[in-house]
């Protein structure tokens, strides 16, 4: 069996005195694995890789954010939240700071265990964060049925889910971004499946391959990825077909259909996309918190001098950001990227720069260092159980 | 966010109160948590299954479980958990 490091060595080998190619990792957790298990520092000058919008955090406009803390601090009102949530900056607080003023803020761990905690707080009109991609969806959509099953009158779902690929289209169409593909998400794959980015291999000509997040699938999909972009026959491919069928979890993406319908949503920084989120099927808008309570989710704006737009979409890497490192950091971030442990800021801010790995010199084996954060990062403890 | 993690499910409850469809207990390197299952219908006790946001996703097979906890571990997901939890000889 082949290590990383041949796999590497392969890599490097055929893209010796090609051109330059830019493949995009849609999904955060690739972004920190890359980074984490050294295959980063292991590919070729000329093979760049760029973080696409793939991490939920990251991706959620700003009046999410401001409806969410606005909601947490009425009066008989509870916020149950994945943790990721907790230290986003909205335009003037955080779900961490609404709760330092009293609001009730908790951290769950699946929906339906804040449809547990609204069968037992009765008094409360509960509302759950329901943020993330596919892979999340299905424990949201269970939780309405199961909420409409025990007859729940405080409980609804203040919906911010995101579909991945509608932005992946987004990506394409944008001439100022040259992709040569995309390492597709590995766990959002087990739901949705691979044949669905046969389009983007067909009507764009970009590669997609899905992987895992070992360093073995990861390497394995990027030379697939290398290979089909310099033989110019772009496909679908799944390095990682122990989880990841071509057809996906038929049952998850029916248990989607049933309570979600595609609707437009705002993207941090890449506005408005066409059937990108969801939306709570008619049947089911008892339990639409911004219905409820009459909220408007879509605003987008950033802080002043934050380009984590630009990151998100990977047209910019953070360091180019003139706030990175100075103004915005893990412990105290300006912008939604540096606030995820999944962010590409917080990502770059403990694998590069300063304390950048020399994985190269290392066996893939044998790297003690690795595995350890240089950054103290207090996010992670937060999220990281998810 | 989207990261989900293996469990061996280690016993089975095909009516749970409150729930829609079964539940298993399920066990994360020591770690058991309750777990629907209503995605993946061939689970058995045993059965190792991908878990994120308290449903089951997939069904793994042991070998899967095993080096995708080795990464989990190199990662540092599992930071707070003892190097050499117990459940883990099992998975070898």
């Amino acid at each position: 069996m082949r290590t990383p490091r041949d796999i590497a060595a392969s890599i490097e080998a055929a893209v010796q005195g090609k051109r330059a190619l830019s493949l995009m990792e849609i999904c955060g957790t690739h972004t920190v694995s890359l980074f984490r298990s050294g295959v980063k520092s292991l590919l070729p000058a000329s093979l760049r890789l760029v973080s696409g919008p793939g991490c939920p955090v990251c991706v959620t406009p700003v009046g999410y954010l401001d409806a969410a803390c606005e909601l947490a601090l009425r009066e008989g009102v509870s916020i149950l939240s994945y943790g990721d949530m907790m230290r986003v900056p909205g335009t003037s607080l955080s779900l961490a700071e609404s709760r330092a003023m009293g609001a009730r803020v908790e951290v769950v761990y699946s929906a339906r265990s804040a449809v547990r905690y609204a069968m037992e707080h009765p008094g409360e009109q509960v509302v759950f964060l329901a943020l993330g991609f596919e892979t999340t969806t299905p424990a949201s959509a269970l939780a309405v049925l199961e909420a409409r099953a025990a007859g729940l009158r405080n409980f609804s779902l203040l919906v911010g889910h995101k579909r991945v690929l509608p932005a992946m289209h987004a990506l394409l169409e944008d001439p100022s971004l040259p992709l040569d593909g995309f390492l597709c998400p590995g766990h959002v794959s087990v739901v949705i499946g691979t044949r669905v980015y046969e389009n983007i291999a067909r009507s764009y000509a970009k590669a997609c391959v899905v992987a895992g997040f070992e360093a073995e699938s990861m390497l394995c999909a990027i030379e697939r990825l290398v290979a089909m972009a310099l033989s110019g026959r772009p496909a679908v491919e799944n390095c990682y077909p122990v989880a990841v069928r071509p057809e996906g979890n038929r049952l998850a993406l029916e248990l989607i259909d049933r309570v979600f319908e595609p609707s437009d949503t705002t993207w941090r920084a890449l506005g408005v996309l066409p059937e990108s989120g969801l939306q709570l099927r008619t049947e089911f808008a008892d339990y639409d918190a911004a219905q409820r309570f009459g909220l408007s989710l879509e605003a987008d704006s950033h802080p002043p001098g934050c380009r984590c737009g630009e990151v998100i979409c990977g047209k910019i890497t953070p360091d180019a950001c003139p706030l990175f490192r100075v103004a915005c950091t893990p412990s105290d971030p300006v912008g939604p990227c540096m606030v995820s442990s999944e962010g590409s800021c917080a990502a770059w801010f403990k694998y590069t720069g300063a304390t950048v790995r020399e994985a190269s010199s290392l066996t893939m084996r044998e790297r003690p260092a690795l595995g350890t954060p240089a950054a103290v990062d207090p996010a992670r403890s937060e999220s990281r159980s998810r | 966010m989207c990261l989900a993690v293996p469990g061996r499910v280690i016993s089975i409850d095909e009516n749970p109160a409150g729930a829609l469809g079964p539940e298993g207990l399920v066990d994360f390197l020591g770690t058991k948590t309750r777990v629907s299952l209503v995605l993946v219908p061939s689970a058995e006790v045993g059965s190792w299954v991908l878990v994120h946001a308290g449903m089951a996703l997939e069904e793994l097979d042991a070998e899967e479980a095993s080096r995708t906890w080795s990464y989990l571990r190199e990662a540092g997901v599992l930071m707070g958990q003892s190097p050499e939890p117990e459940g883990e000889r099992e998975l070898r």
